[in-house]
C-alpha cells in the first residue's frame, strides 16, 4: 500500500551551511494492505522524520513515497492524499486545541471532507466511530481535552481518522504518553482495525510493543535501517549487532539485564561507513558502503559481519 | 473563562490599575460635560489664577481654564492610544503571524522590513513625518505613530506564532487539509489572545506616550489641545518659574497615572493568564 | 535508614484539598532500593518530592518521616535546607533539564557545593571516583550541558545529587526521557552506587514494573494516593496478590507476546479523581473482585514475610 524509496532528509548544518546532516538516509522499505509495521528506533533515528514525510509534513531531499503505486508529490490535491493517509501524534494534549471542545476535531472532518452530509447522519457517524474504539459517546462529546484522560484522547484520534475512512494510519509513538493500564487497550483497538481493512506504521522505541502488535519490523539507526523483516524473524533470528544489543537493554520481567560493554559514547563514524561503526563492537574498516542483504526470506540486515 | 474571572477580580495589580484608567476614561467621557467652559482655548478669565470655585484647577497664563484643557487633553490622549495602539497592534498581528506561519522567504522578506523599522529611531522618524505634514490633527497624529509603532509587536507576535506552530494541534489542523489562513485564524489566533490583548495595552500607553514627546517639542496637533500641548504651554510660559503649580503638574501627574496604571494592569494580567504565577 | 507513618501530603487547589498522598506507611532498610511504582495521579511523584521538596501548593497534612531515626521536618522548607544533599537528596523528573545552560559543568558544581558551606577541593577526589563509576570522562567538566547527550546529563546529574554521600537518595522518574541504551546503563549505575555504600538506601520512582525487576531489592505498587501492596521483588512478580498489581502485571507486553498469542488486557476505566476520593478501596470501581466490604477502608494483611497488601479479598498467610 505504501512504498518508501531512498527516501532522505537531509539538513544543511556547520559555518555557512556547507556540512550535511542526514536525519533519514536512503531508507526504503514497505507496508501492504492489512499490516501493522513497526519503525523501530531510539532519538535521533529519524522515525519521526519519516512519519512527518508520510504524512507530507515536511518535504523529503530526495528519494520517493508512493502510495497505491502512485508518487504522492503527484498527488496535487492534497486532501485527496489525507482522506487516505492519516496520523496520530505522541501527545494527545498537545494533539487538541485546549480552548476548544474535543467535538471541533470531528467538526473539522466534517467541514473539510464531507461538507454536503447533514449534521443528523453526522451525529450518528461519529457516535458509531466513538463506539468503535471501545468509549461511549455521552460520556465523551461535549467535553474540553483537559477533562479527559491521555488514553481516551489518544483513541479519539484514532476514532477521527476512521471518520475520514482512511487506509492507512501513521501512529507516532502514539502510548508513550500513556499508563501501562491504557495503553494496551489503545494498541487492542489497532489490532481490531488492522483486520478489518487498516494497515498502520507503528513508529516506537519501544520494542516489546513493537513485537506484540507489528507483522513487520524496521530497526533504524541514525536515519539508516540496520534490519528489517518479519517481526517474529527479526527478534528471534536477530542477526544485526544493534538490534542484538537492543533486545539486551530492553528491562523485562522474564530475566535480569547482563552487564554489556556497549561504550554509550562512541568514536566517529567516517563518510560512507555504516552508521552504527560508533557503538559496534564489531565495527572495522570493511564496514564501507553497507547494503541491506536478504539473510533468509522476509528477512534484511545491513551488516557485513554477518 | 469563569475561572479566568474569578482571578482576574482577585487580582490585586488588576484592581488598582483598572480603576484608575477608569476613573481617568471617566474624566475624559464626562469631566467636559461638567466643566463650566466648553472650549478649553478660550480665554475665559484673567491669567495666573490659583484654583477657586471659579476655575477648578485654576488659569493658565493667558487665562484659560486648565481643568478645561486637562479633561479635553484626556480625551485626545486615550484617542490617540486607541487609534495610535490598535492600529500598530494590527499591523504587528498581520506581520508577526504571516512570518511566523509561513517561514521561507515571506518570512525573511518581512523581517527584514521590521528590522530596518527597528534600527530607525523612531523619535527621529516621528519628527520628520510629523514636521512634513502641514496640517496635522488627532488622527494624522496617531496614525503616524500606528506607523511606527509596530515592528516590537510584529516580533513578539512572529515568536509566538513560531511556537504555537509546531504543537500538534496545528499539525492536525493541517492533516485535515485545512487552509494556512484557516489555521491562522482558527487554531493559532485564539490561543495567542491573551498575549495579543497585553501588547495591546502596552502599545496603548506607547501610543499615548509617544503622543505626549511629539506635543511636547511643537509637533503635535495644530489645532485642539492635548495633554503634551498643555505641557510644551505649561514649560513655555514659565508656569513653573512663577510657581503656577495647578498648570505645570496636572498633566504630568496624569500622564503618569494613566500610562503607570496601564503597566500596572498588564502584570495582573499576566498573573491571570498564566495560571502558572498564580498564587495559592 | 526511612520509616515513614501515615504521611499525609495534598495539593491546596481553587476547588479543594486533592489527596494525592493519603496516609501512607513504609520503610526503607540500609542498603535497599525500594521501587516505587504505579501510575500517573498515584501519588509516587508526590510522596517522592514531597520528603525532600515540599512547598506549595504541595501541603503537608499529618503523619511523621523519620531517617536514621531522627524525625524529618519535612513541612518545613527552611529547616529542611540542613538535610538536603548532605542528608537527604533528590533526583527530580526531568533532572537533565534542570543544569544551567549558561555554566561550565565544573563551575556549576562548585557554585552547589560552595551554596552548601562546602569546600570544593574537600571532594574533588570522590567527584573524579564518581565520574568514573559513571563512565564520563573528566573533560565534561569543562563542558556546557548543551554539549552532552540525554543520558550524560542524567549521569552527571546523579553525581552531583550524591556527591555528599547521601543517607537517601530519591530518583524520580530518571529513565522516563532516554532510550533503552541509556536506561539500562543509568539504571545498573544507581544501583552501584547504592552498592558501594555511596547512598545508603534509595528510592526509585517510576511507573515501569520492568525496570524494577531489574534493579530494586523491594517493590511497592501506589494506587490514587494509597498503598495497594509491598513485597520483595520476587515476591510481587511471582505472587502478586493485589487485583491491581495482577491486572497490571497482565498487561505488560514483553519480547516473546505477541496479540496472535496472547491478547493483553487493560484495565478499563479510569483512577478515582482525588478531589472527593471514593471512600474505602479506591480500587474497587475497576475490580473484577469488587464486594460490598470494600466500600469500607481496607485493612493490612501480610500476605507473607516482608509481604503486606491492603485489600479485603487477600487471605492471610501465615
Amino acid at each position: 500500500m505504501l512504498e518508501v524509496k531512498n527516501l532522505t532528509k537531509a539538513y544543511s548544518v556547520g559555518p555557512f551551511g556547507r556540512e550535511k546532516f542526514y536525519a533519514v538516509d536512503n531508507v526504503t522499505f514497505e507496508v501492504g494492505d492489512n499490516e501493522i509495521v513497526s519503525l523501530i528506533g531510539e532519538s535521533g533515528s529519524g522515525k519521526t522524520t519519516i512519519g512527518k514525510m508520510i504524512l507530507r509534513l515536511t518535504k523529503p531531499s530526495s528519494g520517493k513515497i508512493f502510495f497505491n503505486e502512485l508518487d504522492i508529490t503527484t498527488i496535487k490535491d492534497i486532501k485527496e492524499y489525507y482522506r487516505h493517509v492519516q496520523g496520530v501524534f505522541q501527545d494527545p494534549f498537545s494533539s487538541y486545541n485546549p480552548i476548544f471542545k474535543i467535538d471541533r476535531v470531528f467538526e473539522m472532518v466534517r467541514e473539510e471532507f464531507y461538507p454536503d452530509k447533514n449534521q443528523q447522519s453526522w451525529r450518528q457517524e461519529v457516535a458509531r466511530a466513538i463506539e468503535d474504539i471501545g468509549l461511549n459517546p455521552p460520556e465523551i462529546l461535549g467535553k474540553f481535552p483537559h477533562q479527559l484522560s491521555g488514553g481516551q484522547l489518544q483513541r479519539l484520534l484514532i476514532a477521527r481518522a476512521l471518520l475520514i475512512k482512511t487506509k492507512f494510519l501513521v501512529a507516532d509513538e502514539i502510548i508513550s504518553m500513556l499508563d501501562a493500564s491504557t495503553r494496551i487497550d489503545v494498541l487492542n483497538v489497532l489490532i481490531k482495525l488492522k483486520e478489518k481493512g487498516l494497515s498502520v506504521l507503528f513508529i516506537t522505541h519501544d520494542l516489546s510493543l513493537g513485537y506484540y502488535t507489528s507483522d513487520k519490523t524496521v530497526i533504524l539507526y541514525r536515519g539508516s535501517i540496520m534490519e528489517y523483516g518479519d517481526t517474529v524473524k527479526v527478534f528471534k533470528n536477530t542477526q544485526h549487532p544493534y538490534t542484538k544489543m537492543l533486545l539486551t537493554s530492553v528491562p523485562t520481567v522474564q530475566q535480569k539485564w547482563e552487564k554489556s560493554n556497549i561504550s554509550l559514547h562512541g568514536r566517529e563514524t567516517p563518510k560512507g561507513y555504516c552508521k552504527f561503526y560508533d557503538r559496534c563492537p564489531f565495527g572495522d574498516e570493511k564496514c564501507k558502503n553497507v547494503e541491506l542483504v536478504e539473510v533468509e526470506e522476509n528477512h534484511k540486515v545491513a551488516c557485513i559481519k554477518v | 473563562m469563569n475561572e479566568m474571572l474569578f482571578f482576574a477580580f482577585r487580582n490585586k495589580k488588576l484592581r488598582i490599575g483598572l480603576s484608575i484608567v477608569l476613573f481617568f476614561v471617566f474624566l475624559g467621557l464626562f469631566g467636559p460635560l461638567i466643566s463650566k467652559y466648553k472650549d478649553p482655548l478660550e480665554y475665559v478669565g484673567t491669567g495666573y489664577q490659583p484654583p477657586s470655585k471659579e476655575f477648578w484647577l485654576g488659569t493658565t497664563t493667558f487665562g484659560q481654564d486648565v481643568f478645561t484643557q486637562l479633561v479635553y487633553g484626556i480625551r485626545s490622549s486615550f484617542l490617540v492610544g486607541l487609534i495610535g495602539g490598535g492600529l500598530a497592534t494590527l499591523i504587528g498581528l498581520i506581520i508577526g503571524f504571516f512570518a511566523g506561519y509561513e517561514g521561507g522567504w515571506i518570512d525573511e522578506l518581512l523581517m527584514m522590513i521590521t528590522n530596518i523599522l527597528l534600527v530607525i529611531p523612531t523619535l527621529a522618524l516621528l519628527i520628520i513625518l510629523a514636521a512634513y505634514l502641514p496640517y496635522r490633527g488627532i488622527l494624522v497624529e496617531s496614525i503616524i505613530i500606528g506607523f511606527t509603532a509596530w515592528p516590537w509587536t510584529a516580533r513578539a507576535v512572529r515568536a509566538q506564532t513560531l511556537s504555537l506552530r509546531v504543537r500538534e494541534f496545528v499539525n492536525l489542523a493541517r492533516i485535515t487539509g485545512r487552509s494556512h489562513l484557516k489555521i491562522i485564524l482558527y487554531e493559532i489566533m485564539p490561543n495567542m489572545f491573551s498575549y495579543v490583548f497585553m501588547v495591546f495595552i502596552l502599545q496603548f500607553g506607547g501610543a499615548i506616550l509617544a503622543a505626549v514627546g511629539l506635543d511636547f517639542i511643537g509637533l503635535g496637533p495644530t489645532k485642539g489641545i492635548s495633554i503634551g500641548l498643555m505641557m510644551q504651554n505649561a514649560v513655555l510660559w514659565n508656569a513653573i518659574q512663577l510657581g503656577m503649580w495647578w498648570w505645570a503638574i496636572p498633566p504630568g501627574l496624569v500622564i503618569t497615572l494613566i500610562v503607570g496604571a496601564l503597566y500596572f494592569m498588564n502584570t495582573g494580567l499576566d498573573e491571570v493568564f498564566n495560571p502558572r504565577l498564580r498564587e495559592m | 535508614m526511612l520509616e515513614v507513618k501515615n504521611l499525609k501530603l495534598y495539593y491546596k487547589t481553587l476547588k479543594g484539598y486533592v489527596k494525592a498522598v493519603d496516609d501512607v506507611s513504609f520503610t526503607v532498610e540500609d542498603g535497599e532500593l525500594l521501587g516505587l511504582a504505579g501510575e500517573s495521579g498515584c501519588g509516587k511523584s508526590t510522596l517522592g518530592n514531597g520528603i525532600v521538596l515540599l512547598k506549595p501548593p504541595m501541603y503537608y497534612m499529618g503523619g511523621e518521616v523519620y531517617l536514621d531515626k531522627q524525625k524529618l521536618p519535612i513541612e518545613d522548607y527552611e529547616k529542611m535546607r540542613n538535610f538536603r544533599f548532605t542528608k537527604v537528596s533528590i533526583i527530580p523528573q526531568y533532572a537533565m533539564d534542570a543544569l544551567n545552560p549558561t555554566r561550565k559543568i565544573g563551575k556549576y558544581i562548585q557554585e552547589v557545593l560552595l551554596s552548601k558551606g562546602i569546600e570544593p577541593e574537600s571532594v574533588i577526589n570522590d567527584l573524579m571516583e564518581r565520574l568514573t563509576m559513571v563512565n564520563l570522562p573528566e573533560r565534561v567538566l569543562n563542558m556546557y550541558p548543551i554539549e552532552l547527550s540525554g543520558g550524560m546529563k542524567q549521569r552527571m546529574v546523579m553525581v552531583i545529587s550524591t556527591l555528599l554521600n547521601p543517607s537517601l537518595l530519591i530518583a524520580d522518574e530518571i529513565t522516563s526521557a532516554l532510550d533503552v541504551s541509556s536506561q539500562k546503563a543509568v539504571c545498573l549505575m544507581i544501583k552501584d552506587f547504592k552498592d558501594a555504600g555511596i547512598v545508603k538506601s534509595l528510592i526509585f520512582v517510576t511507573h515501569d514494573l520492568s525496570v524494577l525487576y531489574q534493579i530494586a531489592d523491594r517493590i511497592m505498587i501506589m494506587y490514587a494516593g494509597k498503598i495497594a501492596e509491598i513485597g520483595t521483588t520476587k515476591q510481587l512478580i511471582e505472587n502478586p496478590v493485589h487485583p491491581y498489581t495482577r491486572m497490571l502485571l497482565n498487561s505488560l507486553p514483553e519480547v516473546g507476546i505477541r496479540y496472535t498469542e496472547r491478547l493483553l488486557k487493560g484495565i478499563p476505566g479510569q483512577p478515582p479523581q482525588l478531589l472527593n476520593p471514593p471512600t474505602g478501596c479506591r480500587f474497587k470501581d475497576r475490580c473484577p473482585f469488587r464486594g460490598s466490604e470494600c466500600d469500607e477502608e481496607p485493612p493490612l494483611v501480610k500476605v507473607e514475610e516482608h509481604h503486606v497488601a491492603y485489600c479485603w479479598k487477600v487471605k492471610a498467610n501465615a
